[in-house]
């Protein structure tokens, strides 16, 4: 059986720089398994600008952000299987992947690096009442419908949620020609960042309503029209504040969730919050030697983290490579107090700690002159000022190992308003 | 002039085809929408109910016993998923027991095994079971199938053994003439010696075009949850609370693709294309479910869907031959999925046969050709697949795993797709947690090449409910 | 008159006040304050769209304004970018259109594409 030190399952943004990373390491026999017939996934539909601010100091488009990790790769030993799927994982990480020149094949994987992504929440997760017609999408299919085979699905449109891609499709579609008529966003505030809202939605003066939610979906074969609620402070929508838009499309971009079910075979838990696996320091997963990067692993707002992430697992592949991972039963866990929806990673294993290890979390709601407090145990051991916290932006933590030790039990992160 | 000619290619006009295609005659059958199985046929809980609860002596009890002795048979001859899961009827209360006895006694009458459980065995069975239950009725010969496949094939079957089929045909009208009728469609009209009425929902209507002996077919609408794969053995059979005059409630089962339903609820409604959903009654029959089963992950939901059931004012399917030239197979709500292939057998073979005996054909084969599911065979099997197709091993749904192959195979079988939609009902791409949101613009390329059609035209569902609708760059748009 | 703005520059979007002198607060870089001062005097936007491209495996370019351009300008360049058609193969960074709607601005590609 053909065997390799690291499985990258995978070829976008994570897949791409955890290849670079263990190439960097000096690891052999690295593999990508691509599903599709290019490397970048989901970056070659992204062609607005805005990646790479952090990682390269400028600029880039997403396919751009895919050709720089692309290019470092060329020259390369690391493998890359392009239209290859992977259908199943073994528990002794056996690699199950299919393409048409090889068909099934099973590999034996050293360590393997998920790097799967995610997919959009749709119409069924938010359970989206009304008829079903065509006319519906998730913003990433219509995305994929405009940039990559050069079609509107779409001439009038509404966007129901405010995340990133919807924002985008929003100024994307206006400029091919299709008029926007709204933005709705059941919470109080807008779940994509504030640069999009601007040069997205309000450059082209396309009202975004916040507190708002579509509550009926109206035409039998083709979308009508949509009903439009304004939401109370539990979401319920409000008798008498509906407003109707004839519309030809409804997109959703009502959220993201990890692709997990190669690791929920596996036994691997899934965070509740995440959907994404529990993780320790090495962006490993319970079982050894298994590790996730990317919107594998949670949803991010940057592609420069998801970078940064993917080289973490990589480098963790490379400790398990050399037996320099250790495995206790004395972990540190990481807590999501007050204010705070999630942290990851999940688990710390203080002996695997280098020189610092880095919390990667969202607020639960936006917070103005807010301070982040990190706490070992009962103890303050950072405080960070914010003067904007927002769900919406990824925060990033470093600490020190200083700060704590073996004998820490949590590790917790809390917001306090000032 | 046809023999013989089915109006609706729902389960039970496809299945009605499947069995006349023994004989030797000239068969037309008419469908109103751009795919058979596109209406009832295709939203309801998928199962083959064992007929331990039809009131005895109705054709409900009479069909269903005997729809679901032919079921395994049927479903090998046609290549469908079928599974013999079983099923229970629990009780959570006590003045439910004597309801679970009463139970008992009409599946004595209606010859139909079945076995009272005590609390604890059937905690046994399934050990997600809300607490709460305290006996249940197990039926062992209950089921579930895959109901899209199953209409796709038994129209497939007929097609290959001779019968025609005419899709976006909706019928009219239908007037006398000496020897039988004519069938007029908003675009054609059709000769025929006899009718046979099997337009579901619609029956009422069509056969009010032909005879003043009037019955009212009702939409009585049905809403549901579909759940992802998360655990093959939250639970194998399916749960039925007790039954109510509103019919089986609010069940949870899972299917043959290894999701799970959560519906329906029931609610009579006035348009027959109404299937839309609502906040209130999915909140309802989530509510309804969890009496009976214990933490059913909700968050799993990938989709809700409604269906409307053709309830008939008659209480009872109905299957008359009208004249001799007329034949009425309609009102067929639940159990009508497990119905079908008895309801087939018994108009091909008894009803039609007493209007004109026909003559049976010798080369008629009840066996649709093998279907390849690559996720069923070995890797050694699917190695030889790959080897003579290296299609089938470029995966191109990665939710449910579904290779191009076995997308192009279903474009080439007689009953083939012509819309995402009815290529999401033959091989499932689409149906996984992503909803189509990865591979339809892939399955819309597909389409769009092997018919030499413009992207433009491709259809999710029916005509004219193109995916895309203007190519961007000065292209063509469909305005 | 003070102007409330939020900037674009990076994804860290500060809130930012210019007031009819020109004076910038809130901004976190120097960037920030560039970004205030267009945006009252003339405001500017990167561009991305595609074009069609022909004898490719893909169907659609994506491309980019090499600079950023007037924002009033942005529909007209539209208009220019679907006029082209371009033929594969296509280098990264290629030149599209030279000097768009007299912007002195090009229009380049984002992709490479071989085939």
């Amino acid at each position: 059986m053909n065997s390799y030190n690291v499985v990258i399952v995978g070829g976008g943004s994570a897949g791409l720089a955890a290849a670079k990373k263990c190439y960097d390491l000096g690891i052999k026999k690295i593999v990508i398994m691509e599903k599709d017939a290019y490397l970048g996934g989901i970056l070659n539909q992204c062609i607005h600008n805005g990646f790479g601010l952090h990682e390269f100091k400028e600029q880039l488009s997403g396919p751009e952000y895919a050709y720089r990790f692309i290019e470092m790769l060329k020259d390369t030993d690391v493998e890359i299987k392009l239209n290859t799927t992977v259908t199943e994982i073994t528990k002794d990480k056996h690699v199950i992947y299919t393409n048409e020149e090889e068909g099934y094949q099973e590999i034996e994987a050293k360590t393997i690096i998920f790097a799967l992504g995610c997919f959009e929440r749709n119409a069924g997760a938010i359970q989206l009442p009304g008829d079903r017609p065509i006319g519906v999408f998730s913003a990433g299919t219509a995305q994929k419908y405009l940039n990559i085979d050069g079609y509107l699905v779409g001439k009038r449109v509404f966007i129901l949620g405010s995340g990133d891609i919807g924002l985008i499709m929003a100024r994307r579609m206006t400029l091919e020609g299709a008029k926007v008529l709204g933005v709705a966003e059941i919470m109080p505030y807008s779940n994509g960042l504030n640069r999009n809202i601007v040069q997205c939605l309000n450059d082209f003066n396309i009202p975004l309503y916040l507190s708002h939610t579509v509550t009926n979906v109206i035409g039998k074969e083709k979308l009508e029209r949509i009903e439009l609620s304004k939401v109370d402070e539990h979401f319920t929508p409000i008798k008498g504040s509906e407003q109707y838009f004839d519309v030809d499309v409804l997109l959703l971009s009502i959220g993201l969730t990890p692709v997990t079910d190669l690791l929920t075979k596996l036994g691997i838990a899934i965070h509740p919050r995440t959907k994404g696996p529990i993780v320790n320091e090495h962006n490993e997963t319970s079982v050894k030697g298994v590790f996730v990067a990317g919107n594998g692993l949670h949803v991010h707002d940057l592609v420069d983290f998801v970078s940064n992430e993917a080289r973490l697992a990589s480098q963790g592949a490379y400790a398990y490579l050399n037996n320099r991972l250790h495995y206790g039963n004395e972990v540190i866990k990481t807590e999501a107090k007050a204010g705070i929806g999630y942290v990851v990673p999940q688990i710390i294993n203080y002996l695997n700690v280098k020189d610092k290890v880095t919390l990667k979390f969202r607020a639960t709601k936006p917070f103005k002159n807010a301070d982040i407090i990190i706490k070992a145990d009962d103890e303050i051991i950072k405080k960070v000022y914010k003067m904007n916290l927002i769900p919406s932006e990824m925060e990033n933590i470093e600490i020190s190992r200083e700060l704590f030790n073996e004998n820490t039990k949590v590790i917790s992160v809390e917001v306090k308003e000032r | 002039m046809f023999d013989i000619l089915i109006i609706g290619a729902g389960v039970i006009g496809t299945f009605i085809a499947r069995e006349l295609a023994k004989y030797d005659a000239k068969i037309l059958v008419l469908e109103k929408e751009n795919d058979v199985g596109n209406v009832t046929s295709m939203a309801n809980s998928a199962i083959v109910h064992s007929g331990y609860d039809p009131v005895p002596g109705t054709l409900k009890a009479k069909f269903n016993v005997l729809g679901n002795a032919l079921y395994k048979q049927t479903c090998e001859e046609l290549d469908v998923k079928f599974i013999n899961c079983g099923s229970l009827t629990v009780a959570t209360e006590e003045k439910h027991l004597e309801i679970l006895n009463d139970l008992i006694k009409r599946a004595q009458e209606n010859n139909v095994p079945v076995q009272l459980l005590s609390k604890e065995e059937a905690h046994k069975m399934e050990p997600n079971l809300n607490d709460n239950v305290i006996a249940a009725l197990y039926c062992k010969t209950a089921g579930i199938v895959d109901p899209f496949n199953l209409v796709v094939h038994a129209m497939e079957n007929a097609i290959d053994n001779g019968v025609n089929l005419a899709l976006n045909e909706e019928v009219i009208d239908i007037k006398k003439i000496e020897n039988g009728y004519r069938v007029i469609t908003k675009n054609n009209e059709y000769e025929t010696k006899i009718v046979i009425n099997a337009s579901g929902i619609n029956g009422d209507k069509i056969s009010d075009l032909v005879t003043t002996h009037h019955f009212d077919i009702n939409p009585r609408k049905g809403e549901y949850y579909v759940l992802d794969h998360f655990d093959n053995n939250y639970l194998n059979m399916t749960i039925f609370p007790l039954p109510s005059e509103k019919g089986k409630g609010i069940l949870m089962t899972p299917t043959s693709s290894h999701n799970y339903l959560v519906g329906p609820s029931s609610e009579f409604v006035d348009d027959k294309d109404d299937l839309s959903t609502d906040t209130l009654t999915l909140r309802q029959v989530k509510e309804q479910a969890s009496l009976i089963m214990k933490d059913i992950p909700f968050n799993m939901t990938i989709r809700t869907f409604a269906g409307n059931r053709p309830t008939p004012s008659t209480h009872d399917f109905v299957i008359e031959k009208v004249n001799d030239s007329f034949i009425n197979a309609v009102g067929i709500e639940s159990p009508g999925l497990v119905s079908a292939p008895a309801i087939g057998k018994y108009i091909a073979d008894e009803l039609v046969q007493t209007i004109h005996t026909f003559k049976k054909k010798e080369n008629y084969n009840p066996k649709v050709k093998k279907y390849v599911h690559m996720l069923d065979l070995s890797l050694e099997e699917r190695q030889k697949m790959i080897k003579k197709n290296p299609k089938y091993g470029h995966i191109i749904c990665r939710c449910e795993f579904v290779s191009e192959q076995e997308v192009l195979d279903v474009l080439n079988r007689s009953c083939p797709p012509h819309s995402i939609k009815a290529m999401k009902k033959r091989v499932r791409v689409g149906f996984g947690r992503c909803q189509g949101g990865s591979c339809q613009p892939i399955i819309a390329n597909i389409l769009a090449s092997h018919y030499g059609i413009n992207m433009l035209d491709v259809n999710y569902d029916e005509l004219n409910t193109e995916v895309v609708k203007f190519e961007t760059k000065g292209g063509a748009n469909h305005e | 008159m003070e102007k409330e703005l939020i900037c674009i520059v990076c994804p860290r979007g500060c809130h930012l006040t210019i007031d009819d002198d020109m004076n910038v607060k809130g901004n976190f870089c120097p960037r920030g304050k560039q970004y205030a001062i267009n945006e009252v005097t003339c405001p500017k936007r990167m561009l991305t769209s595609t074009v069609k491209i022909i004898s490719s495996s893909i169907k659609r370019l994506p491309v980019i304004t090499s600079e950023e351009i007037e924002k009033s300008k942005m529909f007209d360049v539209m208009n220019a970018i679907n006029k082209v058609t371009v033929k594969a193969p296509v280098k990264m960074h290629q030149i599209i259109i030279k000097n768009v709607e007299n912007t002195g601005v090009d229009i380049i590609a984002t992709r490479e594409v071989l085939k």
